[in-house]
């Protein structure tokens, strides 16, 4: 999973005092939510709205019994396969993605508010991916500085004047989130290339439903089981008007991509071919599977693989893992990909930055989900600014992911500030920065006893006919004490998301489901 | 069916049933041992031999002990049949294959896997036929599993081909295996033997009780009629490669019926082998029979690979999309 590296705050050693010895009872009596926003309970240490039955039935339920059911939960998970292998390791190791069974809540309408803002971005990204491939009217009426949108290396040239079908570049969206301590909800990166993850949201809820079916079915949960069935329609409407029953797969850069688990999680679940670059050939400009029956015409493709990789001829050279001709194919609209090549633009980090921008351009609105507040090197009083702040602000690198090229002030040394200083100088449109968050936490079983732990969220979105959110979302959560690194492979894990149902908030407006 | 998913569901099946035998023959060979306490080494030679892979096990193990021959079918990493590594190969199968195999499929496979690696990184000694009887319960437990989940389209199709091959290659292993060990010097094949002896033959392809049923008493000519040319029982190899057979008809291959090899080459060793009788083949050598039937069942593994699941130039056929189907009849 491409997942990122969220800015940690100092290690507070002098609260660690207030955990007592008596917490060994796996209840909420003694849990402190300290100084943070916590999701679960209000700050005089009350249930917030909706978390009441959870945590009446925890506080009810011997600690053995909840001990029994992680150990189970953990179990399965392992049963099932839903591992990630450690790389470099001779033995095969695999690991699942821990689990922690204590869910986030989300009530209704606060989701109502999350879900408007990520339509609404979502849009607006859209037609600005649209506009940057066609006539640049947002750098030609001054919105977006030219040289920010040539110096984006994610900028494909190869995308100038294509049309995608049904006029959509991001199908499938995957946007973390954050709270931060004001309680407000920030953007923190918007994800449009190859987003991962939607997996282990079905599958967190799957083993949440087997193990504490009777809070769960009390709490009013909205349902996450029909992504699969969304993604599909999603997929089938980009097929030309002509193939009512297109051909759709799933291309996956093959069994040792850290994402494979998914990528055949959702071939299976759609009821689809999962496909590797080996699979298909392009035959005057038609793109075709091969089977055991002969060649057969792919009309969509959901490709999980970057555009770097795709085909050969457009992109790198060197890459086994694409389709020769394939760009070629798309050019002439006689196959359908998901998500548009050229998408990845939006998630340059200084891009980013001009989210909120850009609602207010294409779409004459206020953005309602706000970004983290973003320092852009490339502009003088920003930079000056960073430059005299480097020890409390987290620098990113614009084309950067996974915590490469990143400078965490409050944890730094001077040595790698004056490095991070004269990076900027020399390259300051390659790098942003934000203050750094002190992010909400949830409760999380820590041996005996709940401690709060650090968690983002990612919802996922998907652009068919109108855009629709998947009521739910991947909560990453920071296992390690004081963490904000929700990272799976430095001690992330992750938690089921519930977004509860309530009266008088529509689950959905029929209109907007594809 | 995509060819490299057909090609993997193949030799999952494959791979689980070569685990399976592995785990028979050893099962088989520590059980009778148990009995025969003074023919260690003889024993366990033979059962590397069949393998035909002498040469590997001289250069990393040498000499023919209980010890060493267990590692070496059971734990031996570096070797491609032993019954770590067929199952390693086996999932490695099935997860790339994991959206076109029923999830309990996947899940029944997965936990074998896990038990092996348990197995495997227990310090603790040698297993023992324990051990081997759950090895084969495991792969009982998958083949329920496959056939009780799974429609019978062309991925289970060509599982079942795959599973089938590797049984009747098997299943004549053993005969040879213990021809040589226990048949071979007998001059006069009509004898009847004590129930130890022939009984470890049978057993080896779980056939004893159902040869009971048969025949009663025990010749070696029944044996050979028995393993190889039995038309009902699930392991004999005129069963298996009939089912295999039955398996290929049902997927529609790239080619007509009569130019594919696959099916000419399967078609030409059933009739081969109903023009043949037990007695003909022991006069002609069991062993020179057994390699000769391997090599057939080879050329169907390599026609079949050919056939369905070879990358070939485009254009072979080009199947018209269901869509364009859908279009063409309105």
């Amino acid at each position: 999973m491409a997942l990122c590296l969220l800015c940690p705050v100092p290690e507070l050693n002098w609260r660690t005092h207030v955990l007592t010895a008596s917490m060994t009872d796996l209840t909420f009596h003694d849990y402190q939510t300290e100084d943070f926003y916590d999701e679960t309970f209000a700050a005089n240490g009350t249930p917030r709205h909706g978390s009441e039955l959870l945590v009446n039935a925890i506080n009810n339920l011997p600690a053995s019994e909840l001990r029994a059911r992680q150990e189970a939960i953990s179990k399965a998970l392992l049963k099932m396969g839903i591992t990630f292998t450690v790389y470099g390791d001779e033995s095969g190791t695999e690991k699942i993605f821990p689990f922690d069974i204590i869910p986030r809540i989300v009530q209704a309408y606060e989701w109502q508010h999350i879900e408007a803002g990520l339509k609404q971005r979502i849009k607006a990204l859209n037609l600005f991916l649209d506009d940057i491939y066609h006539d640049q009217n947002i750098v030609n009426d001054g919105i977006l500085p030219r040289e920010i949108l040539l110096k984006a290396k994610s900028f494909r040239p190869q995308c100038v004047g294509i049309n995608p079908p049904r006029g959509i570049w991001c199908h499938i969206t995957g946007t973390d989130l954050i709270r931060h301590n004001d309680g407000a909800i920030y953007v923190l990166e918007d994800n449009l290339r190859c987003p991962s993850g939607v997996s282990y949201v079905l599958q967190n809820r799957m083993v949440m439903k087997r193990s504490f079916p009777n809070i769960f079915a009390d709490s009013r949960v909205r349902p996450v089981i029909d992504y699969p069935a969304h993604l599909f329609a999603t997929l089938a409407h980009l097929a030309a008007d002509d193939s009512p029953d297109p051909t759709i797969v799933v291309l996956t850069p093959g069994i040792y991509n850290s994402a494979y688990y998914e990528h055949s999680f959702l071939a299976q679940q759609m009821g689809v071919p999962l496909v590797e670059g080996q699979d298909l050939v392009v035959h005057d400009d038609f793109v075709y599977m091969r089977t055991t029956e002969g060649f057969q015409k792919v009309d969509v493709i959901y490709r999980r693989i970057d555009d770097d990789f795709m085909d050969p001829k457009a992109f790198r050279r060197d890459s086994m893992l694409g389709v020769p001709g394939l760009m070629q194919a798309y050019r002439r609209g006689r196959v359908a990909l998901a998500n548009a090549p050229g998408t990845g633009v939006a998630d340059d980090k200084v891009i980013y930055a001009y989210v909120p921008d850009m609602i207010r351009y294409y779409l004459n609105e206020e953005p309602v989900l706000p970004n983290v507040k973003t320092y852009v090197c490339e502009r003088e009083d920003d930079r000056r600014y960073v430059l005299e702040h480097l020890g409390e602000l987290v620098v990113k690198a614009a084309n950067e992911a996974g915590g490469y090229g990143m400078l965490i002030g409050p944890h730094s040394t001077s040595e790698e500030q004056a490095k991070f200083a004269e990076l900027i100088k020399a390259d300051p449109r390659n790098y942003i920065a934000q203050p750094t968050l002190a992010l909400s936490r949830v409760p999380t079983m820590v041996g005996d006893h709940f401690e709060g732990r650090h968690v983002d969220l990612r919802p996922y979105i998907l652009y068919g006919r109108t855009p629709w959110v998947l009521p739910g979302g991947l909560t990453r959560v920071a296992l390690k004490k004081g963490s904000l690194v929700v990272n799976s492979s430095q001690g992330g894990g992750s938690k089921d998301t519930w977004v509860i149902a309530q009266a008088g908030i529509a689950p959905e407006d029929p209109k907007e489901t594809n | 069916m995509l060819s490299r998913v057909a090609n993997s569901i193949y030799w999952m099946s494959r791979n689980v049933e070569r685990a399976e035998h592995m785990a028979r023959f050893m099962e088989v060979t520590l059980n009778f041992i148990l009995d025969q306490p003074d023919s260690d080494v003889e024993q366990w030679g033979p059962l590397v031999r069949a393998t035909g892979d002498e040469e590997y096990f001289a250069t990393h193990y040498g000499e023919f002990t209980s010890g060493n021959v267990l590692q070496f079918l059971t734990f031996d990493r570096d070797y491609h049949s032993s019954i770590d590594s067929a199952i390693r190969y086996a999932r490695e199968n099935a997860r790339t294959v994991r959206e076109a195999i029923s999830s309990e499929a996947w899940e029944q496979l997965n936990e074998f896997y896990h038990f092996v690696r348990d197995a495997a990184s227990d310090s603790s000694g040698m297993p023992d036929a324990t051990f081997y009887q759950d090895i084969v319960k495991f792969s009982f437990e998958f083949n329920g599993t496959v056939d009780a989940t799974m429609t019978r389209d062309t991925g289970w199709h060509f599982g079942n081909v795959g599973r089938m091959l590797e049984r009747a290659d098997k299943t004549s292993r053993i005969l040879d295996v213990k021809y040589f060990t226990l048949l071979r010097n007998v001059g006069d094949v009509n004898t009847t033997y004590d129930d130890l002896l022939w009984s470890s033959v049978l057993r080896s392809a779980s056939g004893f009780e159902m040869f009971r049923k048969r025949y009663h008493s025990l010749t070696v000519e029944r044996i050979v009629e028995f393993l190889i040319l039995d038309h009902r029982f699930p392991r004999a190899v005129r069963y298996s490669v009939q089912q295999a057979r039955s398996s290929l008809s049902e997927v529609a291959g790239p080619v007509p019926d009569e130019q594919n090899e696959a099916l000419l080459r399967t078609d030409r060793l059933l009739d081969r082998l109903d023009s043949l009788q037990a007695l003909t083949i022991i006069n002609s050598g069991v062993h020179e029979f057994v390699d000769w039937l391997q090599t057939s069942l080879n050329e169907i593994g390599d026609a079949i690979q050919q056939t369905y699941m070879a990358a070939r130039p485009f254009p072979a056929a080009v199947l018209p999309s269901p869509s364009q189907t859908q279009m063409q009849s309105q």
